[in-house]
């Protein structure tokens, strides 16, 4: 049960059950998905800084392309891999308006590298919000171009040989590597199993709210925001959701290290 | 050409020091120049730009006109790094309501079509323009209509239909946007200007028509949900239901568009036995064919369609009841709009001329086509 605002503390608790940037639909994510969480942290940094009339969401092809359904806020579909390039055009126009994305590894680093690129290039003043979870999740488990060396993936039956397939693309460091973009953020996002197997810390969705919240901010002041979330797939990497959470912690994280990349506008230290 | 060059150059400054006094003179200009100086007369918000030859001289023109004070709505002149992010960048803007265009030639016009079937579905109204060059692949620079099918029949996935305009004069590429945007914020679709290269690159005598007031509605456009009203504009449809009803709401739309928005040149059809029908630059050869023909007592007329899609049918059904026998088409590809033709004569004999890779027809290789069909 939600425990009241009387009995709470916890501001992220008791703001969860009644955001006004969330539509009441229940989300069609799998369980253990880190999509819901992400869903949220997004409803609450649009609900704090009083952003939803004026806030516009790309839906990307892939998992997220049902965003609009979820989040009370205007929205349109682009092609795969395009969100970049239509928020770009959303935000020329109109630069009142909040214009942001929740892209897959595969939408955004694959099809859609080269709008990616050139938006941070130009400090659009959008907001990317990447969900890496190393593998194409809604066509249903194909490699992406984060897939690590070895797994296992439907068009990588043997796991993924990087000498023939080519070596993952860390989409932070190479946005990191360009003069443009204001905000480049990698987090890690799933709830991670501590030692005891049946106790979680919430570091991960805690800290992934302060970035959802930074990246809008960067935005508003007029930068390009790009916080990448390094999450699991437990049905596509075929693992039990508590698997998928310790691979994401032991394996991907590493591959992956979170961190602050680029931070120009100075807004974690505000 | 130094000369060309620095005449030309000079011109642009004489015309921002004197903005007034220019909008409505007569000028002596490229079609593409034209068609961007139409564009913002239309009251053009937003140009998203990708270069590619013959098409060029429109985003170099309006990245001139850029900051103009005579064009205050002109927010917007941005360079993309490919056709695809342009026509997306499109896209985003005019999903906000903008007035937004972008121009290309084949090559490019093929990366377009996959924004064409997405803005097609979520009805976002917008202009793109195609100088059509010789094709396919590369092909090469020259004039061509190869681009009709592509342009008329929905060329991306899915099923849809663009407004497909077609000018055939330096006159008609300054006043077509106008009536592009105009039909795209009627109908709520996307809306192509098809030129080619010859008229791209002509120059001829044109006057521009005053800078439009004119405002769309809007009330679809994603600027801020207002309360719990929302603006959500999708393209997807999974419960098959949905999208079944979604294709019907659009093809009631695209015959709406057919009842209403065809538009055609009819020239001396009235007691026509043969008409001929060729679209854009073509047409003007067909009319000095016509003249000629007339001359030798060949009744003959000329149908030239101008919007393409919807294809001007009623038209040729009409000329058919009226007692035209035969049509010759002639057109700068393997045969296109033929068929369309073919389709609306139903009986009647429908020949064709075609030319294509840049080459155009003499208008004396029209009047011995149209004699022979005759015999």
């Amino acid at each position: 049960m939600m425990p009241s605002q009387e009995e709470s503390t916890n501001e992220y608790e008791v703001r969860l059950g009644k955001l006004a940037a969330l539509t009441s639909k229940p989300t069609h994510y799998c369980s253990g998905c880190e999509h819901g969480i992400l869903t949220k942290l997004i409803a609450n940094a649009i609900d704090e800084l009083e952003i939803r009339e004026r806030t516009v969401v790309v839906d990307s092809v892939g998992c997220s392309v049902f965003a609009h359904e979820y989040l009370n806020v205007d929205a349109i579909q682009a092609a795969h891999g395009r969100a970049p390039a239509v928020m770009a055009g959303i935000k020329r126009v109109r630069p009142d308006l909040v214009a942001f994305a929740v892209q897959g590894d595969g939408d955004a680093v694959a099809i859609g590298l080269q709008e990616l690129i050139y938006a941070a290039s130009r400090n659009e003043p959008i907001t990317i919000f990447l969900v890496n979870n190393a593998i194409y999740g809604m066509t249903g488990g194909q490699m992406a171009p984060t897939t690590p060396e070895g797994m296992i993936t439907t068009t990588t039956p043997e796991g993924r040989d990087t000498a023939y397939t080519g070596t993952i693309i860390d989409a932070s460091k190479l946005l990191a590597g360009l003069d443009g973009p204001s905000y480049v953020k990698r987090v890690f996002l799933p709830v991670a199993p501590l030692k005891s197997r049946d106790l979680y810390s919430a570091a991960g969705p805690l800290e992934g709210a302060r970035s959802v919240v930074n990246a809008f901010k960067v935005q508003l002041a007029g930068g390009f925001s790009f916080v990448e979330f390094v999450s699991t797939c437990s049905i596509n990497w075929k693992m039990s959701v508590l698997d998928s959470k310790k691979y994401a912690a032991e394996v991907l994280a590493k591959i992956y290290p979170p961190g602050l990349y680029k931070d120009k506008l100075g807004i974690e230290k505000r | 050409m130094r000369d060309m060059l620095l005449g030309v150059s000079g011109l642009r400054h004489s015309r921002s020091e004197e903005p007034e006094e220019k909008v409505t003179a007569r000028e002596f200009v490229k079609g593409n120049e034209a068609l961007a100086l139409g564009a913002l007369k239309a009251g053009l918000n937003a140009y998203f730009a990708y270069p590619i030859t013959p098409s060029s001289e429109i985003p170099e023109t309006l990245a001139r006109e850029f900051k103009s004070p005579q064009y205050p709505d002109f927010k917007v002149f941005l360079q993309s790094s490919s056709e695809l992010e342009a026509i997306n960048m499109v896209i985003g803007a005019a999903a906000t309501g903008a007035k937004a265009m972008t121009a290309t030639s084949g090559p490019g016009f093929s990366l377009k079509q996959e924004g064409l079937s997405y803005a097609a579905s979520m009805e976002i109204p917008l202009l793109v323009v195609d100088v059509n060059r010789g094709g396919p692949g590369l092909g090469n620079l020259g004039p061509e209509q190869s681009d009709y099918y592509q342009s008329t029949k929905g060329g991306g996935h899915g099923g849809y239909r663009n407004i497909v305009l077609a000018p055939n004069s330096v006159q008609e590429m300054a006043t077509f946007p106008s009536l592009g945007f105009s039909l795209a914020f009627k109908y709520r679709n996307p809306a192509i200007i098809l030129a080619d290269a010859f008229l791209g690159q002509l120059k001829e005598d044109t006057t521009y028509p005053p800078i439009a007031e004119e405002k769309f509605d809007t009330p679809w456009a994603t600027t801020g949900a207002r309360g719990e009203t929302r603006h959500v504009l999708v393209s997807l449809h999974l419960d098959f239901d949905d999208q079944s009803r979604h294709v019907e709401h659009l093809l009631k739309k695209y015959e709406e568009m057919a009842r209403e928005e065809q538009r055609a040149e009819l020239y001396m059809t009235g007691d026509a036995d043969v008409v001929v029908v060729a679209f854009g630059i073509v047409s003007r050869l067909v009319k000095q064919a016509v003249n000629a023909l007339r001359a030798k007592g060949v009744r003959a007329g000329m149908l030239r369609p101008i919007t393409l899609s919807p294809f001007p049918s009623r038209y040729i059904s009409d000329l058919v009841s009226k007692g035209v026998k035969r049509f010759v088409v002639v057109e700068l590809n393997t045969g296109q709009m033929v068929y369309d033709v073919k389709l609306a004569a139903e009986n009647g004999v429908v020949e064709r001329l075609n030319r294509w890779g840049g080459i155009l027809p003499s208008s004396s290789e029209i009047v011995a086509k149209v004699e022979m069909t005759s015999a």
